[in-house]
Formats: C-alpha cells, sequence, structure tokens
C-alpha cells in the first residue's frame, strides 16, 4: 500500500522549532538539534547509530532501553531528549575499555545469560546501575532491583548468577 | 507522539506564569506517566514545561521536627534518604513496592502525586471513558474490572490510583505544599487526590495553575510498628490489587494510635479514621484488627471482575496490622508474608 503522505487533519499544531541540545554520550560530545517529543532512545539509535540500546515496548515497561544518565539507570524510552540537555550517557557501547569487557559483559558470557540477545544490553546497563547503587546484598535484593528488566527467553537464572558473580567480586575486592 | 511546544521553567513563579498562560500546557519532571500517555494518544498537551532545573531537590528538617522533601526528589533517592529509611521507613517501604528501579529513578516526588489514576480503558482510546473523555461513558463497570476499585466508586469511574508512595504519605498524614497564582497554601494529603464523582477527569484538587514545590511529614514516623503489605500478580514490578499500610503505636499490648490506608481499592489512596479508631485503646489482637478491617470494608462493592478483592482486603488489612504489631515488616526483597 502507498504511504499516506496528506498531513494529518487533526494535526491542530505546526510543528515547533528544534531545539539545539548537547549530549555526552560514551565520553564524546555530541551537539543535535532535536525535535521536543524525540526521546532519548531514539535519538540514540536514530540520530547517533548507536543501535545497541534497544526499543522493546517503548512503554517503560521491559527495560529493553535502559541506559544510564549521569551514572543512574533509567529507560530512556520515556526520557526526553531535549531534557537531558547537558547529560552524561552511557550506553552498552561505553562500557567496555578498548579491547576489554566490561565485568559484566564478561560474566553474562561466561554464565551463559541470554538466549536471543535482544534484553541483554538493557540486562547489563540496568545491572551497572544496580551496582553503582550499592544496595544489593542477597539473591533476593537482585532479582527485586533487577525487575524492571524482562526476559521473554527467560534466561532470568544465568543473568542473576552473572550479577551475583561481579557483585562477589567487587565485594572481595573492596575487603 | 503528538506535536508539543518544550520550555523550560527559570523559576517556580516562571513556572506558574507558563502554565496560566497556556492551560493546555503541561509540567514535566519525571515524565514515566505523562510521555507513556502522550505516546497512547490519551492527553495532548500543547507544551511541556520542563521543570526539572528548579531548586526543589532537597530534603530537610522541618521547625516542627518533621521532614520536607522537594517536589522534585526522585522516588529512589527518597527511598534511600538516610532519613527517610530511619524515621519513616513505612514512606521508604512503600516507595520499594512501586514500580522499577530504572522509573524510581526517573520520577519525582511531586509528579508520583501527579501520575494519573488510570485503567486500562482510559488508555485505550477506542472506548469509552469518562476520565478521559467525559460524558462517553464508563467501560470498566460493565467490563473487564478484575484491577478495578471497591471503595468510593461512582457510576462515572471505577479507576484506582496506582500509587504505592501515596498510600504511605496517606498513612503517616504528609501535607502538600502548592504554589499557584494565587500564592502558597498546604493541602493536607486526605484532600489531595479526589474521589470521581461527577468529575472522574479530575484526579487531584491542585488548581490548573499550581505547582506542588514539597510534601512534608509530621515528626511522627511510626518507625517501630509498621509494615507496607502490596498484593498483586506478580511478585515484582505490578499494580497493587491491594496494598496495605499499616502503622500502629503501642502501649505494651495496646493501641494507642493506628493508621491505615490501602492502595490499588478506591480512586485515591483510601484512609479510615473510623476503622482506626477502633483499634484505639484495644489489644492488638487479630480478632480486633479483623474489626478494624470490616469496618473499613463496611461500604465495599464489587463489580464482577474485582469482587475477590473485599476478602483480599480484609485479609491483607489483618495481616499487615499483625506484622506491624510485630515488629517484623513486610520486606519488599524476600516475598514471602509472614
Amino acid at each position: 500500500m502507498a504511504q499516506e503522505t496528506v498531513a494529518r487533519p487533526a494535526e491542530k499544531f505546526p510543528a515547533p522549532a528544534k531545539v539545539a541540545i548537547r549530549l555526552v554520550v560514551n565520553g564524546v560530545a555530541h551537539d543535535l538539534h532535536v525535535a521536543p517529543w524525540t526521546t532519548l532512545l531514539d535519538a540514540l539509535r536514530d540520530r547517533l547509530d548507536l543501535t545497541g540500546t534497544k526499543k522493546g515496548c517503548d512503554h517503560g515497561q521491559c527495560g529493553a532501553c535502559t541506559v544510564l544518565v549521569n551514572g543512574r539507570r533509567i529507560n530512556s524510552c520515556l526520557a526526553l531528549a531535549v531534557m537531558k540537555d547537558g547529560s552524561q550517557v552511557t550506553t552498552i557501547e561505553g562500557l567496555a575499555s578498548g579491547p576489554t569487557l566490561h565485568a559484566l559483559q564478561q560474566a553474562f558470557i561466561e554464565h551463559d545469560a541470554f538466549q536471543c540477545g535482544y534484553c541483554t544490553p538493557g540486562q547489563i546497563c540496568s545491572a551497572a546501575g544496580l551496582i553503582a547503587e550499592g544496595r544489593a546484598r542477597t539473591a533476593d535484593d537482585i532479582r527485586e532491583l533487577m525487575s524492571g528488566n524482562i526476559c521473554r527467553c527467560g534466561a532470568y537464572p544465568n543473568i542473576l548468577a552473572a550479577i551475583e558473580s561481579v557483585l562477589r567480586r567487587d565485594g572481595e575486592a573492596g575487603q | 507522539m503528538n506535536n508539543f511546544a518544550y520550555s523550560r521553567a527559570a523559576d517556580v513563579d516562571d513556572a506558574v506564569r507558563q502554565i496560566a498562560a497556556e492551560p493546555t500546557a503541561r509540567f514535566i519532571a519525571g515524565g514515566t506517566n505523562l510521555i507513556d500517555l502522550i505516546k497512547e494518544d490519551v492527553v495532548r498537551p500543547t507544551r511541556l514545561i520542563d521543570i526539572t532545573r528548579l531548586p526543589l531537590r532537597t530534603v530537610e528538617e522541618t521547625a516542627d521536627g518533621g521532614l520536607r522533601i522537594g517536589a522534585l526528589v526522585p522516588n529512589s533517592d527518597l527511598a534511600w534518604h538516610p532519613q527517610v529509611e530511619r524515621r519513616y521507613p513505612l514512606l521508604a517501604s512503600a516507595i520499594l513496592a512501586g514500580a522499577s528501579a530504572q522509573l524510581r529513578n526517573m520520577a519525582s516526588t511531586g509528579g508520583n502525586l501527579m501520575q494519573r489514576t488510570r485503567c486500562y480503558y482510559f488508555y485505550d482510546v477506542a472506548t469509552p471513558c469518562n476520565k478521559r473523555e467525559p460524558g462517553s461513558g464508563c467501560a470498566a463497570i460493565s467490563g473487564l474490572n478484575r484491577m478495578h476499585a471497591i471503595l468510593g466508586t461512582s457510576e462515572h469511574c471505577i479507576a484506582t490510583h496506582p500509587s504505592d508512595m501515596c498510600v504511605a504519605l496517606a498513612a503517616l498524614d504528609a501535607r502538600v505544599r502548592a504554589v499557584g497564582g494565587a500564592g502558597e497554601r498546604t493541602i493536607p494529603f486526605a484532600s489531595f487526590h479526589r474521589l470521581p464523582g461527577n468529575a472522574p477527569e479530575r484526579d487531584t484538587n491542585l488548581q490548573a495553575d499550581e505547582i506542588i514545590t514539597a510534601v512534608e511529614l509530621p515528626a511522627k514516623g511510626f518507625a517501630v510498628n509498621y509494615s507496607y503489605l502490596k498484593i498483586r500478580d506478580r511478585l515484582s514490578y505490578a499494580f497493587a490489587l491491594v496494598s496495605v499500610a499499616a502503622a500502629l503505636e503501642l502501649a505494651g499490648d495496646t493501641v494507642k494510635e493506628a493508621r491505615l490506608a490501602l492502595g490499588g481499592v478506591a480512586h485515591k489512596p483510601w484512609r479510615d479514621r473510623e476503622a482506626e479508631d477502633a483499634l484505639k485503646g484495644k489489644p492488638a489482637t487479630p480478632d480486633n484488627f479483623l474489626r478494624a478491617a470490616d469496618t473499613l470494608l463496611r461500604g465495599a462493592r464489587g463489580f464482577g471482575g474485582n469482587d475477590f478483592k473485599i476478602e483480599l482486603a480484609r485479609r491483607a488489612v489483618v495481616r499487615a496490622l499483625g506484622q506491624a504489631a510485630r515488629g517484623t515488616p513486610q520486606s519488599q526483597s524476600d516475598k514471602r508474608i509472614a
């Protein structure tokens, strides 16, 4: 079928002007002009070509879009890019140090913590946020504090094992 | 998403000026509910006024020994604030029972109060809904209403307020500070949210040109005998079917003061002074807890799919009061209910 190209008659408002913003993504500053309704997720994927961050439900229910903004994990699908002007954003592409994987990336491989892999970038960014928060002590804590990340393949036991292994290693290193 | 303009509020007065000048605009802070509603075409603001740069992010003690929480304090920061953990653990527990870690990082204190009372028909623009489109009818009353309200409903709306945090704030007698064109005022928590009545499109008594600047807690935090018990279809990251915020002040075995607020059962956090008074001066026993539950539920009414909530609420009230009396509050990580 041909694409509908006629403007929607219900469109009451002319398109407001784009807004100039700066995002520092994985340590690199980007100056962008974005429409007010552009989500951080769409800006990352469509404007900066950082497609590691996934669009799952687009409603904050699945966690596939989880990134770190100023060190805190959020759902990038519910964040407007204009509101994050001046922020530091870390995506899955920014976790490794050169050829060395982030401890969580390595642990996810070692524990076979994924099947299809679609939720994995969100799981790993969320786990990085969880570790930074420093609140998880037990397996129950990890399960509860990772409940915003859904895995339809059901790799939960191995996701839990991967995160636990990194938490334990960090704990031992800190003693 | 529908198009909207965007601006930032320079200060609280500027925020009030901007919203007064454009009544179809909306304030945005965390955006976790509003952006979702815009995506679903349920609300269509012409402008979003970004208030996240306003200086409303502090938690400080008040002159009367309470706590003043800035409207922009994120839910996660509030739950893990040392003063809240120590003095108001009921509030910390309720916050941690709600949403997900990511959403709690985004969502603000004021925004939690301003999230819409809602149901799946409100979200489904193909169905009638008096809240979304006044006068169009309520699809829930004769439809699928497993999640819906059993208390304080009207023939126009049976949606529930989904917040956990607000249930604890109701139990703790919080106050809402707001600034508008007419100046600053304090709204007791009990009269902040509304029952649906004939105007289900209005969730709160906040005026169109008002902005929440803070939520205040009185000194009394019930930090010893409390529990927040949330019953839901999944063990985490699901709205409450029924939740109970229970807080007691005990003298030995006798209840000196009781607070009881329920979530998931009404258009607003449900508090019933009569049920609380029924506990005062009585021994903290399961029989007395059951009497309080029956008092609280005396006007409860189901709509078919949610009939089970009445008995569920009765048992949850008894269980939560028991946990509070024993000083063994419900854990939000270990999901076993003692």
